[in-house]
């Protein structure tokens, strides 16, 4: 379970939202709305523990990230505004590398088997350079099938994607939260999501 | 503790640095480049005076070792912080310690190790004794790894700022001077008989000094860097 206590988030001499509280429980769906800059990404990153708040704390499984230390990646993956692709690498040998670094053992055949159902068949081997800004995402979005981390953070990734590539994100998180997993997305689209809880946080600017 | 999975994400960093830098491999050939030309000019510029060349030629091949390794820092962060696969190597579930250090690995294997390599070939231009040479040899071999671990501080530091190839610079040259110093000292050393090993096991030390601190240092920075 995660918990927010008393979150508060200034960046430069702006104060983003203060007295944050909430919980994500195994199974739910929490989405981020707001006006642009009203801190959803700043809120992800430190969720992530990228950015330190400046108030307050989170804490994973009843302790504080600050403390957990790199154990706490693998309880996560984030996918960010960028998708943290090399563009002059395929998206198999994007999403090996990725693999290899999260310490996640999966064959060949299984990554292009992942990159299949991403709808990047016949596009494993392209350079990320030449695939489309769509193309990219779903390469990047391959990495929340390998990795199989109880909470997702996903940023905006939405944005880019075909209406096939948003129906099979989201059958994908329907598949994560029925499964006990949480996931927590910025996002201005309206989605139907049909498993779990779903639950909706405003920030406001 | 966990000792397999470590091991594996590290050998992954080097295998992938490896690999990019073989993709553009202009950079990587351009900062050797730079190293043979600069030393090359000193020959050409001062003409045949054997004498004088001998005497300066620690030092000319040391200084443009230190500047090419420090062309070579702008890549070392700088593109996995714009593409957002930096972010990512910060959320892996192992020490950052090794991330950083196994990007270092990978860059002092294209960048230090190859210059290592040619030292000897320039140094003949300078007409060196093969005993000068080889000390230039072992000098360049302890000494570039640690231009790098020091250097992968500032490149750390200074990410994403604007400007950042000048400050740079600023930031890491005067580290470089202890490096400069003991490297070139021991080939001087040799030149005049006297052997030169009491500066080569200085450059050891500072080698297993940055080693140990420096990834550690530069972890805190991209830590920093990435708020």
């Amino acid at each position: 379970m995660l918990e927010v206590n008393n979150l508060e988030c200034i960046r430069g001499a702006r104060t983003l939202f203060s007295n944050l509280n909430f919980s994500v429980q195994p199974g739910t769906f929490l989405q981020l709305t707001g006006p642009n800059g009203s801190g959803k990404t700043s809120l992800l990153r430190m969720i992530c523990g990228l950015l330190a708040p400046t108030q307050g704390e989170i804490r994973w499984q009843g302790a504080n990230i600050r403390a957990l230390g790199e154990e706490y990646f693998s309880a996560l993956t984030y996918i960010g505004h960028r998708n943290g692709l090399k563009e002059e690498l395929s998206p198999l040998e994007n999403l090996r590398i990725s693999n290899g670094l999260a310490g996640v053992h999966v064959s060949l055949r299984g990554c292009r088997g992942i990159l299949q159902t991403m709808g990047l068949a016949g596009q494993e081997n392209l350079r990320a350079r030449l695939l489309s800004e769509g193309q990219r995402r779903r390469s990047a979005l391959a990495r929340l099938l390998v990795r199989k981390s109880a909470m997702w953070l996903l940023d905006e990734v939405f944005t880019s994607l075909d209406s096939t590539a948003v129906a099979l994100v989201k059958s994908l998180v329907e598949g994560h939260l029925s499964s006990g997993g949480m996931a927590i997305v910025a996002t201005h689209q309206e989605l139907d999501i049909r498993a779990g809880s779903f639950r909706r946080l405003e920030l406001a600017s | 503790m966990n000792g397999p999975p470590t091991l594996s994400m590290f050998r992954w960093i080097v295998v992938r640095d490896l690999t990019l830098a073989w993709k553009g491999r202009v950079d990587v050939l351009s900062t050797l480049f730079f190293f043979l030309i600069v030393v090359s000019l000193f020959p050409l510029g001062i003409g045949p005076e054997t004498q004088l060349l001998r005497l300066i030629a620690p030092g000319v091949v040391w200084v443009a070792a230190l500047l090419a390794s420090m062309l070579s820092l702008g890549r070392l962060f700088a593109n996995d912080y714009q593409d957002g696969t930096l972010e990512q190597m910060l959320l892996t579930p192992q020490p950052l310690y090794l991330v950083v250090l196994g990007k270092v690995v990978a860059l002092w294997l294209v960048s230090g190790l190859p210059l290592t390599l040619m030292s000897p070939l320039l140094g003949i231009q300078f007409g060196l004794s093969s005993n000068a040479l080889s000390v230039l040899v072992v000098s360049l071999l302890i000494g570039t790894p640690v231009l790098a671990l020091i250097g992968s501080i500032g490149a750390a530091l200074t990410l994403g700022l604007r400007g950042g190839g000048v400050l740079i610079s600023i930031l890491v040259l005067p580290l470089y001077i202890p490096v400069l110093i003991f490297g070139a000292g021991a080939v001087d050393a040799s030149i005049l008989g006297s052997g030169g090993q009491g500066s080569l096991s200085l450059l050891g030390a500072l080698l297993v000094l940055a080693l140990v601190f420096a990834p550690w240092a530069a972890s805190a920075a991209l830590r920093i860097s990435l708020e």
